[in-house]
């Protein structure tokens, strides 16, 4: 049986082969190797609530209709007898409450897109937080800061498809952030809605958006994330024998291949947990969207609550000063671009070219395979928890007025408090998070130098009591101690010796600012030469 | 004579004339709308006068002893109906806790009688709205879907989709209406409680009010999705997502990673 199974086996594999030549693929791939951590999966995370969206996705497609017709609803739902409302939104309808298991693969497909977009952001977070982004990987990050915005656009569009009052809202916010574009900004409202908002071809062109264009350019786009996953190598982080130029884990195949094979359905099995159990987008409570009704509790879904929160927070004027300017009879609303369009436009800039930014700043320009740990790059940890500090807070003020609720608080309140909290408390947590890995550094330096504390005292023949200390092992030293130890840039002189000022020198200046920016304070690692004193000395 | 026809019409004579038209409808309307008022619930004199002690030693405090109200501490209640009273005083509102932006529902101080005869006191010093009958607040009878409508145009600004709850500005709220009787949502609706505008009949219908009643009741049947998780919106869910979704896949992504060494 066994012996007949196999030649089966080898029988098919070889029949492909000698007519693909596809072995030279399967031995190169089934042999890559892969570091092991836990952080390493939330990328596939990603990858996975993807395919569970393209699953439940193309199930939804056979059900939807994407058409703004107007219709009765006469279906089974008692609050919605009767009432006026779009084909799409009937169908969503129809779909929830008719189509067997319509409701559950709705609510799967809603899940999904919220875990993909969060799995997304935490990955990103863990890149950044471990350096991974840097050279050769530069490309790659951009790459998946690509597939982070695309995630936004394919949740948004299909968010907006049901046409329900509370996506329709949120389709109404955009469309007056697109019309607050100087110039251009009523043109491109007028093209995209073909009329005035919200027209009757909106829900068509969303849909073509929602289940061609955005998908196959994610498609499309973590093909290439993978490619140059493979190219580059994986990261690994710091560990004995773990250098730049090698990577030390396990094949693809047999470990990987298994263990990722039964994530796939580890994830599947929290989404379809989560869309059996809790109710997601009701848009049955919501209502056909009509233009005037705005409920309480009107929200993005999560992944664009960060905008909302701007605008919530965004003053109309500022101690008598206007932001809505009226120049030569045309109206300027700097309260709406400010937090519709710049803050979203510096925030995504400043994440897509961080790489770079932190390469040109520090001056640091080999290839790095082995991850930080984020306390050994205390200033890029410290601008990593500042954004977050700072997004956090416009997530809150997005929701100001659940939170306001939930505590009890003044809602106005809580908005000034926010519009203090955005400026002052990213500052505050840089520093605090910079204190924190600096603090860190030089535990480590302590544990390097005299080791764990056992808690056993011991007493001398001449009455001296120590407490022994236990050395650290050879691994636990060795991650303590191998960081790099980067000095800030030190700059050439102004003049030359003849009094002549040199070229560039202001620009170096400002450089060395911000190498300063990043080095200045620094705990070195422990060197060879200090540790063996401090054996000495025992 | 001349003299006379001057005298009769007086440059003021045309806005005299307007101002008696104008008080003749506002009597003739206030004698037909308040005629229901004491057809709708039999208050004894008894009753009456008993509403009268509870009311000088439970509300004289701030609403005065003849309920005419104190300037910046508590309105007059001279016509706010019997309806204003059983809402505030049989949700617990009224006698208020304390001050603070808006006053707290709470459990009742006083049983139905008392309130009744509370409720019949202050309805005796000026007419006004009346406590609803049982058919008017039968939300079986209502019709759901227009109850919806009517609902997210006028309430579901303050009230959520659904009727949860939001906030409004300073510390007052709109309170969640999942647990709140039929009868005191339809007198919500008729006295405008506190922050709350006041839907008269004209605004919307008896019938109309019943169908609020209606859709909000078909809001206390479980959600055909599962867990409501409060039925505020994506935030919530949002928040579920992170919580209990990345939690339970980080969770399991140390499991999956951890050596089995």
């Amino acid at each position: 049986m066994g012996t007949k199974l196999n030649n089966a086996a080898a029988g098919t594999a070889n029949y492909v082969d000698e007519r693909t030549s596809i072995g030279g693929f399967v031995k190169f791939f089934a042999r890559k190797i892969f570091p092991d951590h836990w952080s390493f999966m939330l990328g596939e995370v990603a990858l996975y609530s993807f395919i569970v969206l393209l699953i439940s996705g193309v199930f939804l497609t056979a059900f939807f209709v994407p058409s703004m017709d107007i219709i009765h609803y006469d279906g089974t739902f008692p609050t919605m007898q009767g009432v006026e409302m779009s084909r799409a939104f009937a169908s969503t309808l129809d779909t929830s409450f008719e189509v067997p298991g319509g409701l559950l693969m709705r609510q799967i497909h809603h899940w999904a897109a919220l875990l993909f977009t969060a799995s997304i952001l935490f990955h990103m977070a863990r890149v950044f937080f471990t350096g991974a982004f840097r050279k050769p990987r530069e490309i790659n990050w951009l790459i998946g800061f690509t597939l982070m915005i695309m995630s936004l656009a394919a949740g948004f569009t299909g968010y907006s498809l049901p046409d329900d009052v509370l996506s329709g809202n949120g389709l109404r916010i955009i469309d007056g952030i697109v019309k607050a574009i100087p110039i251009i900004g009523t043109y491109i409202s007028y093209w995209l809605f073909g009329g005035e908002f919200p027209g009757e071809v909106l829900i068509p062109r969303l849909f073509t958006a929602h289940v061609l264009l955005v998908p196959a350019l994610i498609l499309g786009l973590i093909a290439l994330h993978l490619f140059l996953v493979f190219l580059h190598k994986h990261t690994q982080y710091p560990g004995g024998g773990r250098t730049h130029k090698n990577v030390v884990g396990l094949p693809l195949f047999p470990v990987y291949t298994a263990k990722a094979g039964g994530f796939f359905f580890v994830v599947f099995g929290v989404i379809a947990f989560m869309g059996a159990f809790f109710t997601i987008n009701p848009v049955w409570n919501y209502g056909p969207y009509d233009p005037s009704p705005v409920s309480a509790g009107t929200q993005p879904d999560w992944y664009i609550l960060f905008v909302d929160g701007a605008l919530r927070m965004m003053p109309g004027e500022l101690w008598g000063f206007p932001f809505e300017w009226v120049i030569g009879g045309y109206t300027l609303s700097m309260n709406l671009l400010i937090p519709g369009l710049i803050m979203p436009a510096l925030l995504f800039g400043f994440m897509a070219f961080y790489p770079w930014f932190e390469a040109w700043a520090t001056g640091d320009r080999g290839e790095k395979h082995v991850l930080d740990r984020p306390r050994n790059a205390p200033v890029r940890t410290g601008i990593g928890v500042a954004v977050i500090t700072f997004y956090v807070i416009l997530v809150l003020e997005g929701s100001n007025d659940i939170v306001a609720n939930l505590f009890h608080l003044s809602l106005n309140d809580l908005t000034i408090f926010f519009r203090f909290a955005i400026f002052i408390l990213p500052v505050v947590a840089f520093m605090v998070t910079k204190r924190f890995c600096l603090g860190l550094q030089r535990k480590d330096r302590e544990l390097v130098l005299h080791g764990n504390e056992t808690g056993r005292i011991v007493r001398h023949e001449n009455g001296e009591y120590i407490e022994v200390h236990e050395p650290l092992d050879e691994q636990a030293r060795w991650i303590a101690v191998n960081y790099d130890d980067i000095a800030p840039s030190v700059v050439a002189p102004s003049h030359n010796d003849r009094g002549v000022e040199r070229k560039g020198h202001k620009f170096d200046r400002f450089k060395h600012r911000l190498s300063r920016f990043y080095f200045e304070d620094r705990v070195s690692p422990v060197t060879p030469a200090e540790l063996e004193e401090a054996q000495h000395h025992h | 004579m001349k003299s006379l026809a001057k005298k009769r019409y007086h440059k003021a004579a045309p806005l005299m004339l307007v101002l008696l038209l104008l008080a003749a409808i506002t009597g003739v309307a206030a004698v037909t709308t308040s005629s229901p008022a004491t057809a709708a619930t039999q208050v004894s004199e008894d009753d009456v006068a008993q509403g009268e002690k509870l009311f000088a030693a439970n509300c004289a405090t701030c609403h005065g002893m003849d309920a005419q109200g104190q300037e910046d501490i508590a309105p007059s209640l001279v016509g706010v109906g019997a309806a204003a009273v059983d809402f505030q005083v049989g949700t617990g509102r009224m006698p208020m806790q304390m001050s603070g932006p808006q006053a707290r529902a709470k459990a009742p101080q006083f049983d139905q009688d008392q309130i009744d005869q509370l409720a019949g006191y202050v309805a005796s010093l000026g007419a006004g709205p009346t406590v609803p009958t049982a058919e008017q607040v039968d939300g079986s009878l209502g019709d759901p879907a227009n109850g919806m409508e009517l609902f997210r145009t006028n309430c579901a600004m303050c009230h959520g989709s659904v009727g949860g709850g939001g906030a409004l500005t300073q510390g007052k709220y709109a309170p969640s209406l999942w647990a709140t009787t039929p009868t005191h949502i339809y007198e919500a609706m008729l006295t405008g409680p506190q922050s709350m505008p006041v839907f008269n009949n004209a605004n919307i219908s008896s019938e109309g009010k019943r169908d609020v009643i209606a859709y909000l009741e078909e809001q206390r049947q479980p959600s055909p999705g599962g867990l409501k998780l409060g039925a505020i919106g994506p935030v919530a869910e949002g928040f579920w997502a992170w919580l209990v979704g990345i939690g339970l896949i980080i969770a399991s992504t140390v499991w999956v990673g951890a050596r089995s060494s």
